[in-house]
């Protein structure tokens, strides 16, 4: 009796645990349902005309997959320029970010030098800052510098980042002094001992710092909206959000510049989804 | 300090220290003048026009605090402090919640998890703009998908973006689905750091699963969850995009619903009144920072970081 006992409980024990795995599956599934949905039904609803898109009750597939709205949004959006203009203010940011905020970060974890304490205090004060104070002085010295609807316009807040600045120090500081001592013993100044020695150990906080830079850059709205008022010096974000006054009730039109909003991002998202995952990881366990 | 304790060589090392001194500076410089021009001498100008009436292109004129008493008595200023408090409180706790759950459900070695994550993170890579729009579509009264399938059970689904004491709870719908991931993504970093023996531990104690979450998990993540905290408030004062996009000012829901950003942004950009406008943020500013103090204190308290 005992000995029979044994099995049947580690049995039961076994089955409690794939029922619970079971039932975490399906709460993941649904919850992954309600995410994925909006953008299915993006899809289905931008190759509809826009009868089958107001039917009711609703119809789940167009009739046809022509991609008359698509068409037209081309037609509407110079979504080439749209695509242009996010690319190079998101690369633009990146490179700025990461350059600027590598080297300082370097200097306030590995360097000492008069003012740094004053210096460090106006990075953090620029982070505490919520960046809507900066906007109207911002929007008000690129009117002086006649540079209102330019892709400079769209890149210029982001020149320099205090967040990239902070984040890449905590990385610096984690690095080991003998590095450095041992560099400098060979013969490198304090640059070669950053760039050659330092700077290469830090690629996974660059990656995390770029991903992020992206991100912002490419869902930023408001400032794109504030600096430039001509369609063809707009961002993705921004351009789209046009079609809503244009196309206000054209349902299947605005569904497809959102998807051509979105599939560009969607790809290279789906191409190194560990970098994007783990680089904004990143970015809140080290901040 | 240091360089008394190697004084022999104090010659050498002055020298030294100044060539160091000099690559320092150089180096900090780019984010330092950046940060200047860009961020410190904004916000003292922003604090400077706050004092001044300026209208269109004409010259400032100085009013001193009339901009904050012309504000302080706009019924609106207050409604939209509300809204922007309302939405504090719809989106973080219930935000923040879920995606802690969904992140300790993810935490469970299950299978598909990296699949689960990217899927639950995918709002994040799209441009507000296509996220606000998909659900205005699908929040549409007459022919949204959803009032829909409401109205298959018979019941005549609400005017989710039109009703104005509902506009504003829709918004913090869109708004938790679109950061739940980003949040899940930080906690779930959070857990994976958590060393299982804690566990293995509790469970040798005979600690259930309920108990093991509310006295390991809870206290070991709290400074990320803090942390998550923290940001999602931020971001929730500051939230523009969304209301910007669902609720024009035609929109009968505009006024319970506009919240301090976009107040901002028509006083700025819509209405040209800079002055007033700077007096908005300058408030939303001192609103935030009340937040963050009051937050940090909280920190103290509640936060375990050994």
């Amino acid at each position: 009796m005992t000995t029979a006992a044994k099995p049947v409980s580690v049995n039961k024990e076994s089955s409690y645990r794939r029922n619970a795995k079971l039932l975490v599956h399906i709460i993941l599934i649904m919850g992954s349902f309600i995410m994925i949905f909006p953008f299915v039904w993006m899809i289905l609803t931008s190759f509809k005309t826009q009868g089958e898109a107001i039917m009711i009750p609703p119809i789940l597939l167009p009739s046809s997959w022509e991609p008359v709205s698509y068409v037209e949004v081309l037609r509407t959006l110079p979504f080439d320029k749209l695509y242009f203009n996010t690319i190079v203010l998101m690369l633009a940011r990146i490179v700025c970010a990461t350059v600027t905020s590598s080297m300082a970060g370097f200097a306030f974890a590995k360097l000492e030098f008069p003012f740094k304490k004053l210096f460090f205090f106006i990075v953090l004060t620029q982070l505490m800052l919520p960046s809507q104070v900066f906007i109207i002085p911002q929007y008000g010295m690129l009117s002086a510098m006649n540079q209102l609807n330019t892709i400079f316009a769209l890149i210029f807040p982001g020149l320099v980042s205090a967040f990239g600045t902070f984040f890449l120090r905590q990385f610096y500081m984690g690095l080991p002094n003998d590095l450095s001592e041992a560099a400098k013993l060979d013969g490198c100044n304090v640059f070669q001992t950053f760039f050659l020695i330092l700077m290469p150990l830090t690629k996974t906080a660059m990656m995390a710092l770029a991903v992020f830079t992206a991100l912002f850059a490419y869902s930023d709205m408001m400032w794109p909206l504030i600096v430039n008022m001509n369609i063809e010096k707009m961002t993705l974000s921004a351009g789209i959000s046009s079609l809503q006054g244009q196309h206000s009730t054209n349902y299947p039109v605005m569904m497809a510049g959102s998807a051509l909003a979105m599939i560009p991002m969607l790809v290279l998202y789906l191409l190194f989804q560990r970098q994007f995952i783990e680089g904004i990881a990143l970015t809140g366990t080290k901040a | 300090m240091k360089s008394q304790a190697v004084n022999p060589d104090l010659r050498g090392k002055k020298f030294r220290f100044k060539s160091e001194w000099a690559w320092a500076w150089l180096m900090v410089a780019p984010v330092i003048i950046g940060l200047i021009v860009l961020n410190i001498y904004p916000f003292i100008d922003s604090i400077i026009m706050s004092l001044y009436k300026s209208q269109g292109l004409g010259p400032a004129k100085f009013v001193g605090l009339q901009n904050y008493v012309k504000m302080f008595s706009d019924k609106q200023l207050w409604q939209s402090t509300w809204n922007s408090f309302y939405f504090v409180i719809l989106t973080v706790p219930v935000g923040v919640f879920i995606a802690l759950l969904l992140a300790v459900l993810l935490n469970s070695k299950i299978k598909g998890r990296d699949a689960y994550r990217c899927i639950y993170f995918l709002p994040m890579v799209v441009a507000p703009a296509a996220v606000a729009m998909v659900w205005r579509w699908i929040f549409n009264a007459e022919v949204g998908i959803l009032n829909q399938m409401i109205g298959v059970f018979g019941i005549k689904g609400p005017n989710w973006l039109s009703d104005p004491n509902l506009a504003i709870v829709s918004i913090a719908i869109i708004a938790i689905w679109s950061a739940v991931g980003y949040d899940l993504v930080m906690i779930l970093a959070g857990l994976q750091s958590i060393s299982a023996s804690y566990y293995e531990a509790a469970e040798i104690d005979g600690a259930n699963a309920v108990q093991r979450f509310f006295h390991i998990t809870v206290p070991l993540i709290s400074p990320t969850l803090f942390f998550v905290i923290l940001m999602r408030t931020m971001n929730s004062l500051k939230q523009f995009d969304t209301v910007y996009l669902l609720v024009k000012q035609t929109n009968p829901a505009f006024k319970k619903s506009a919240t301090l950003m976009v107040l901002f942004y028509r006083e700025a950009f819509e209405k040209f009144n800079k002055g007033y406008a700077s007096a908005i943020v300058m408030w939303s500013f001192v609103i935030i920072m009340i937040f963050t103090v009051f937050q940090f204190v909280a920190e103290k308290k509640l936060v375990n970081y050994d």
